[in-house]
């Protein structure tokens, strides 16, 4: 079972606070496709990935950025019980498109880059520390149905 | 994953950009690492003080970024530009590498929050490469 502190129940309420999905979303996956590209593998009913701009300008990617972070909302909604939020997701994830748990580090990584991006310096360490906790357990989560 | 002339370029471009802010990035970054992923202090045990903005602190993550700008100097040679260091990590130090890509990516994230609107998906992909570059040829010497 995880845990979170006060501190960390309100400094992640703060953080999402300050979100909009529909941006965050779309810039998260498209750095993921553009910064990771094996991770294209999984899009092939994308269209034109060929280039960053491509990739960029590409409605499939941002649709299906904002449905990653709608699915995240939900995790920040229920996050004393991530694991059974996620079970479906992981049972689609992990049995039916067969997602590398790898890449869902990446695609965290990616969303911890854009939201530092967005928030700069109210992104602190300690905020950071936090957030990277919420994306492990998610990651997690996700990839339970491996284990 | 080799680094193309546009790489070189990407990454030399934007560390120019980042001029002398190099210090405070390295500085975020460090202090980061260290807090965010705290069995990273295990190499620093014998450090009083591992908060972010403490003097030893800053003091070593600017011998670390000094490190890394030298490295984009010889962006064309990294092997031979971090022999040395390989050496001294491997045989002295004995860094666990896995502890490259953690300091790498907050590297990143200190970057792209100093320099948000040059920090676009070119530039990160570049300095990603970049930097996994710098990891494997420092610990060349391991074994």
């Amino acid at each position: 079972m995880v845990e979170w502190s006060d501190a960390e129940h309100s400094a992640i309420s703060e953080v999402w606070g300050k979100l909009h999905i529909d941006e965050i979303g779309p810039q998260a996956l498209g750095r993921l496709l553009i910064v990771y590209p094996w991770t294209q593998r999984y899009f092939g009913s994308f269209g034109d990935l060929s280039s960053a701009a491509a990739i960029l300008g590409n409605p499939k990617v941002s649709s299906h950025g904002k449905v990653v972070l709608g699915a995240l909302d939900k995790a920040v909604k229920n996050l004393e019980n991530i694991k059974a939020t996620y079970s479906n997701l992981s049972q689609l994830h992990c049995d039916k498109l067969n997602v590398d748990p790898d890449n869902f580090r990446l695609l965290a990584d990616c969303l911890t880059i854009v939201v530092g991006i967005k928030l700069g310096a109210s992104f602190s360490p300690q905020v950071q520390c936090t957030w990277q906790k919420l994306m492990a357990v998610v990651a997690a989560a996700l990839s339970s149905r491996y284990f | 994953m080799s680094l193309t002339a546009k790489d070189m370029s990407v990454v030399k471009a934007f560390w120019g950009k980042i001029g002398s802010k190099a210090d405070d990035i390295g500085a975020e970054a460090f202090g980061r690492m260290l807090t965010v992923y705290p069995q990273t202090k295990t190499y620093f045990s014998h450090w009083a003080d591992l908060s972010p903005g403490s003097a030893q602190v800053k003091k070593h993550a600017k011998v670390i970024i000094g490190a890394v700008s030298d490295a984009v100097a010889h962006i064309d040679d990294l092997p031979t530009a971090l022999s040395q260091l390989s050496e001294v990590h491997a045989s002295k130090l004995r860094v666990d590498p896995a502890n490259f890509k953690i300091l790498a990516h907050n590297i990143i994230v200190a970057a792209a929050m100093y320099f948000p609107a040059d920090f676009t998906p070119e530039v990160h992909v570049s300095l990603d490469k970049f930097l996994q570059n710098l990891a494997w040829c420092l610990a060349e010497r391991y074994r």
